[in-house]
């Protein structure tokens, strides 16, 4: 990523920093040193940076995991997908057995039913690890909870005559114990462990979160919706400024049940409290929904299967006025745009926005943009906009969107890197953890390779090289931060930020990307090794 | 009191941004008479309450002169409802200001989800002179005309800046709505509590109060004797009578009291203390509740005639 030592066997740090890149006979004139060949037989890359993620995921992993697909934990062990109902019964019952309280609830997290034939998991399923414990089981998407009729009960919903488009009733006329959408799932969340405070990771979770980090080699990430209320802020700053603690989080505040004009003084002040390791004072704004949950906004002609158009949740004046604040303050606006109509909004009212206050290095950056097309790129261009494309999506419900929620057309259009690129857009690739697993090294894979669960390569055009994927997860997601300055690169000045693989991604071929093992990472200056947490 | 009489009432005022909806809150705020009323707002972003109204402040809580308050309920609706459920004294009546973009009839379904509460129908509010060209955006066509779908009570705010004929346009157009709702044209926010929340608590106990807009009738209808009350209710709605609301009590032909409440075209009734006194107080536009025939109605459907 450095243009002058594209490749080099030595650097020097100081101080936390890059003293110097090259061979050692370049280094040497700085003084003094000390020679460490920890990393003799290692591949130092830039420490990857996670653009769009939720440190959540540190705290979801203090529930069972139920996903389809195997996955790590923060200590390391590897939990095997698992591929049945059955075996999500199972793998709860373990956990049944092991709960001391016998009042405690039961919470898993991570079930995806779209790849078991997409069979529906009823209150019954659940009843057959307890009916006396409540259980909850959040889907991967974290926008349908499944839970057993003891759930039920305590919420006061185990009766006929419950109506609400979020909640299925059984032939018996009682729930059948789904409940899609947050409306329906948070009276019954806060009886089995999911509360709305969710969102927010709590002080185990952050240090979970960050050992997440080492593990995928990332030495900075966002938190890409934290409410950053003045009590999770204190218990941030606090965590982070631990002398172990190995990563550099970017909370961005998400406007949700704030104004605008409320939101832009908040962050400012909140920038002023930024540490090295806490970059705080950046706003989220979410224009839609999901397109798998249908509350996408979408332009005609509209989801594939004809399902009514998703849901605004802002309204674009609401979000014309955020512009207007954000860039008269210089606070940066990163917007949650899924459905292409949602993006078009976006662009919209950014627009007069600029011309009302000109503000040439904003950044703005649209977060999953996962539908626009090339007109809508070029408009980014035009705006000096970013986007960070959501690469994993084709992964996990590319087949989804071919069959049912965009057809295939658009679904092959999905997260355009090659568009994006080619347009000059800076761009940068994330994995929405806890919504797909953190692995910037996945993501780059998913870029490269656009290839389905099923097994199918969606979208043959716009597949990126490597060397763009791996920019796209280090200097790409730096520069939607305004960070490209002090990390991304291995460069002199800029922080001593590696991600320390086995294997040289340049050199396994692309659709070995996600395969390399992660040593650990170099942050500050500092040696985390993956074995070593 | 039965369980039901005991029941929290629930009204969702809903509306695109810039219908009035904060205009209309605070025209409550200073006509509650002494009902005790709790306002849910999304944010307080632009403060929602006329400052000489304010007694007290803190995070998410502002209380108001005569016994009201208003609480932000930011991103979770649901802990706020249980939170003001919860309080003692309980409030008397809630009132949730969605968010402009919000559809209010998911607002009803998930508050529907907590016990003790009663949803008290759906008033949506329009600006005149924009509604039809809003309808007819890219963006939040479709999102007004979900909002206007859910409507008990369409409020037609800002009528002083239509002309006569163009408001005759606009109401014809509101009247083709499915399910059509009741109309009531406004100007700043101007509307009879009465007309917003219903009736109050002990509807026989009050008239309805001093509009300032003098658009609203009401009188109480006092039934002689047992009545068949679905029948009534069912009727009461039809467009015939201009009944913007109504609420109270009758003995039904089975001999049990029960209780009426009627929004635009909904109606629903609920078991009531057998020592409720009889009485409905009915509520409409001006010149357009009829009053005569709402009486005779109420003959034909009564088993003792008078």
């Amino acid at each position: 990523m450095n243009p002058t030592r594209p490749a080099a066997t030595h650097v020097a740090v100081r101080d936390g920093k890059i003293l110097g890149v090259g061979a050692l006979s370049e280094l040497e004139p700085w003084g003094p040193y000390t020679l460490d060949e920890t990393f003799a037989d290692k591949i130092l890359m830039p420490g990857m940076i996670e653009g769009h993620a939720h440190t959540m995921e540190g705290t979801l992993w203090r529930n069972v995991y139920c996903g389809y697909f195997d996955r790590m934990d923060p200590d390391g062990n590897v939990w095997d997908g698992l591929k049945t109902i059955e075996a999500v019964i199972d793998r709860l019952k373990e956990a049944e057995a092991k709960l001391a309280d016998q009042d405690a609830p039961l919470s898993g997290w991570s079930l995806d039913p779209i790849y078991m034939n997409n069979e529906r998991v009823s209150r019954e399923h659940l009843d057959r690890v307890s009916t006396a414990r409540p259980i909850g089981v959040l889907h991967a998407s974290g926008h349908i909870l499944n839970v057993n009729s003891k759930a039920l009960e305590l919420a006061g919903l185990m009766k006929p005559g419950v109506n609400h488009p979020g909640i299925p009733l059984g032939d018996d006329g009682l729930p059948t114990g789904e409940l899609f959408g947050p409306d329906a799932m948070t009276p019954v969340g806060s009886h089995v462990g999911f509360d709305r405070s969710l969102t927010d990771c709590d002080e185990q979770g952050l240090r979970d979160y960050a050992k997440l980090c080492v593990r995928a080699g990332v030495t900075t990430s966002t938190d890409l919706a934290a409410r950053l209320s003045d009590d999770s802020v204190d218990m941030m700053l606090r965590v982070t400024s631990e002398n172990k603690f190995p990563a550099r989080i970017v909370p961005l505040k998400v406007m949700f049940g704030v104004s605008p004009k409320e939101i832009v003084e908040y962050v400012v002040k909140l920038k002023k409290r930024s540490t090295d390791r806490l970059r705080m004072g950046r706003i989220k704004a979410v224009a839609d929904g999901s397109i798998q949950g249908f509350s996408a906004r979408m332009r005609w002609p509209g989801y594939h299967n004809g399902a009514p158009n998703g849901l605004w949740y802002t309204a674009p004046e609401q979000m014309k006025e955020l512009y207007e604040l954000a860039l008269q303050a210089d606070v940066q606006v990163h917007t949650h745009t899924n459905g292409d109509q949602a993006t078009q909004m976006a662009l919209d009212m950014l627009e007069p926005a600029l011309k009302a206050h000109p503000s040439p290095d904003h950044r703005f950056t649209l977060q999953h943009c996962q539908l626009a097309d090339t007109a809508q790129f070029r408009k980014m261009k035009k705006l000096n906009m970013c986007v960070n494309l959501f690469a994993n999506h084709h992964f996990y419900w590319g087949d989804e969107h071919y069959r049912l929620t965009v057809g295939p057309e658009r679904a092959e259009r999905m997260n355009a890197c090659r568009t994006a690129l080619d347009t000059g857009v800076p761009m940068a690739i994330h994995s929405d953890a806890p919504v797909t697993p953190l692995g910037p090294l996945f993501t780059a894979w998913a870029a490269v390779n656009r290839i389905t669960a099923s097994g199918r390569t969606q979208g043959e055009g716009e597949k990126i090289s490597v060397d763009e994927a791996l920019w796209a997860v280090t200097l790409g997601a730096a520069y939607t931060l305004h960070l490209d300055g002090e990390v991304g690169s291995i460069e002199v000045g800029k922080k001593a930020d590696f991600a320390v693989l086995t294997e040289d991604p340049t050199e396994i071929g692309g659709q070995n990307l996600k395969d390399i093992a992660v040593w650990g990472t170099v942050q500050g200056g500092r040696l985390f090794p993956v074995d070593g947490l | 009191m039965t369980k039901s009489a005991e029941l929290l009432p629930v009204t969702v005022v809903g509306g695109y941004l810039g219908t009035g909806k904060t205009t209309l809150v605070n025209h409550l705020l200073r006509n509650a008479n002494g009902l005790r009323l709790a306002i849910l707002v999304n944010e307080f972003g632009e403060l929602p309450i006329d400052e000489d109204l304010i007694e007290a402040e803190e995070d998410d809580l502002i209380a108001i002169a005569g016994g009201c308050i208003c609480c932000s309920f930011g991103n979770d609706l649901m802990a706020a409802l249980m939170k003001l459920s919860a309080m003692t004294p309980r409030p008397d009546h809630i009132l949730i200001e969605s968010s402009g973009v919000a559809i209010p009839g998911a607002i009803v379904a998930t508050m529907s989800l907590l016990e003790g509460l009663q949803p008290n129908g759906i008033v949506v509010l329009v600006d005149a002179e924009t509604v039809q060209i809003n309808a007819n955006d890219d963006y939040i066509g479709d999102t007004i005309t979900r909002q206007l779908a859910d409507a008990d009570i369409v409020i037609i705010n800002k009528q002083d800046l239509v002309t006569q004929s163009e408001l005759e346009v606009l109401c014809t157009w509101l009247s083709e709505l499915e399910p059509r709702p009741v109309l009531i044209p406004a100007q700043q926010g101007i509307v009879a509590i009465e007309a917003v929340l219903g009736a109050t608590a002990s509807p026989i106990k009050r008239t309805v109060s001093e509009h300032s807009d003098s658009l609203f009738d009401s009188f109480i209808l006092e039934p002689s004797g047992a009545i068949d009350i679905e029948m009534l209710a069912k009727k009461l709605v039809g467009a015939q009578y201009g009944v913007v609301r109504s609420k109270g009590y009758a003995t039904d032909v089975d001999g049990r009291v029960r209780l009426l409440h009627t929004v635009g075209q909904r109606w629903q009734i609920s078991d009531a203390n057998m020592l409720s006194k009889p009485g409905i107080i009915c509520l409409g536009l001006k010149g357009h509740l009829q009053r005569e025939d709402i009486v005779k109605l109420c003959r034909s459907l009564s088993l003792v005639a008078s």
